[in-house]
């Protein structure tokens, strides 16, 4: 039980320091950086909870796609760092704000959860009996299915978004066309003459 | 006092052994697959190959490792050193540490995880990092552009593996690795495994391979006659050889995957005596030497890909496909009542 509280108090306690260094390192490809960290610590604590499939999801899809998405346009930007620093007082207020409504609300989730008496949500079933991956596959796909479907629309409907507002065609650039490449065939594309001598084609 | 041998130091002292018994073996397979790679370039080539130091050059890859030590680290006075040192070790702890849920045979695996193949995918997705750090932290035009196109590769290809693995899944019914091999066990040989009923797949998974691997004939991200060497042109000594050995590390890994995803694991490729005799441990490796072989064929046989080439088979020919796929597996095997438990 000891091992697991100590591996508890490492993975938060550098889930945290990781998140503060996110928004006060100077370099922003640090910053991804300690966002990843932050995300593994996360997965950490995941783990350490017995949902190791949100775990391996939380790496899969955070780690493994959105942070490299991200890493490779900060990477690509070209901003003045110092220039960066100078907002910082005048946005305090409004995002101090923020998190003191953060605060506020998890409070109230919490107190309700304690005083209420644990029934608000459906109880987890016993990891012994059943793997997470089935019990979340179970749920998703029968008392949440339409929630789910529509969460997916969400994202196609998004997705769709995204394509349509960096879609451009361009005049007047040559594209390779594989499918007329390959169905040419030998008659059209090549013609075998008879030169006689002295005369040229 | 007691306790906490039994309870603590023991089961560290013995994990720590059973790491060893894996990582030891492996690292030597590392090792030698350089070796092998030169000798089948050459024989592909009609030449020899290495062949001075040591009987049949042997201990040619003991003597690069050697003059690799040997050699001055040099860190490029414009690179972020923290940043530049540790892209290679982490890439090379991460085609490491994935072998911890690869099953040998029956129980003879380092951690039997319900997840195993969700923490292999995502053990090779976090493999872009080390590129895109090295990249970076070259400070480097050439590096930073192969660290770009390997980021964009590495992404891309990861989606159709996905769905290839997910196919795998349904098959099987579990994301327990061990769970997979026990279930291509259909009593038929080795024409019950998973790369049979899945082909199209099977195909799929071994191209993304090369590609998430970074080898020829998509190894863009290296370029040499375009990039130099692309990311790790900056490197040198030791750092240069922890990425060459993380690298080789992926491929033995990709191919283990490939043996344990569609060519039955441990399993005898025939299930009658002579071949029931040999132990598991001893099919698993020879699958992964015939996979691994693969990588050194196609890398002695194709040109590169253009880069606009490979990221059109990636999205455009690959991804609809194994989306396809994967519907028309769910579809034929909830209409066959297939379906595994």
């Amino acid at each position: 039980m000891i091992v697991q509280a100590l591996a508890f108090y490492a993975f938060s306690a550098v889930a945290i320091a990781s998140a503060v260094m996110v928004i006060s390192s100077r370099n922003p490809v640090h910053s991804v950086f300690y966002l990843i960290l932050a995300f593994f610590n996360a997965a950490g604590l995941f783990v350490l909870l017995g949902a190791e499939f949100l775990a391996m999801i939380l790496v899969v899809v955070y780690v493994g796609a959105v942070a490299v998405l991200f890493l490779f346009v900060v990477m690509m930007l070209d901003v003045n760092f110092v220039e960066l620093r100078q907002g910082f007082l005048q946005y305090l207020p409004i995002g101090a704000t923020v998190g003191a409504i953060l605060l506020v609300e998890l409070v109230f989730i919490f107190s309700a959860w304690a005083f209420g008496g644990g029934t608000l949500a459906a109880p987890a079933p016993d990891p012994t009996e059943i793997a997470n991956t089935h019990a979340l596959g179970n749920l998703l796909y029968t008392r949440y299915v339409f929630a789910f479907q529509a969460a997916g629309l969400v994202l196609l409907v998004a997705m769709i978004g995204a394509i349509v507002l960096t879609l451009r065609q361009r005049v007047g650039v040559r594209r390779q066309k594989i499918a007329r490449q390959v169905s040419r065939a030998r008659a059209e594309a090549v013609e075998v003459v008879k030169v006689p001598t002295g005369q040229g084609v | 006092m007691a306790e906490f041998w039994t309870g603590y130091a023991l089961p560290t002292v013995i994990t720590v052994a059973q790491i060893l018994a894996i990582v030891v073996p492996l690292l030597l397979a590392v090792a030698y697959y350089t070796y092998a790679e030169r000798k089948v370039l050459a024989w592909a080539q009609l030449r020899k190959g290495p062949n001075v130091v040591g009987p049949f050059g042997l201990l040619q890859p003991i003597a690069d490792a050697v003059k690799l030590l040997m050699k001055e680290t040099v860190i490029p006075s414009g690179a972020n050193r923290i940043v530049f040192v540790a892209a290679p070790m982490l890439t090379f702890v991460l085609a490491l540490i994935a072998w911890a849920v690869i099953p040998f045979d029956v129980g003879l695996v380092l951690a039997d995880i319900n997840v195993g193949i969700l923490y292999l995918f995502a053990i090779s997705s976090l493999g872009v990092y080390g590129v895109i750090m090295a990249g970076w932290a070259s400070n480097s035009k050439y590096a930073f552009l192969g660290a770009l196109r390997s980021a964009a590769q590495m992404v891309s290809y990861e989606v159709s593996i996905g769905f290839v693995i997910v196919c795998v899944l349904l098959l099987a019914g579990s994301l327990n690795l061990t769970q997979i091999v026990v279930a291509q066990d259909r009593g038929w040989g080795f024409l019950g495994w998973n790369w049979l009923p899945l082909l199209p797949m099977f195909v799929v998974f071994l191209v993304s391979m090369l590609a998430e691997t970074n080898r020829a004939p998509f190894d863009l991200p290296e370029g040499e006659s375009e990039l130099v060497a692309g990311f790790f042109v900056e490197y040198s000594s030791m750092s240069f050889a922890l990425f060459f050995l993380g690298e080789y590390a992926n491929m033995l890994l990709m191919s283990g995957m490939t043996a344990v995803l569609f060519l039955g694991g441990w399993l005898p490729p025939v299930d009658v005596a002579p071949f029931t005799w040999i132990p598991g441990p001893v099919w698993f490796a020879l699958k992964i030497a015939l996979v691994a072989f693969l990588f050194l064929w196609v890398r002695a046989t194709f040109p590169r890909y253009r880069y606009d080439q490979l990221m059109r088979l990636g999205w455009k020919v690959f991804l609809p496909l194994s989306l396809f796929w994967l519907v028309l597996t769910a579809g034929v095997l909830v209409a066959m009542g297939w379906l595994p438990e």
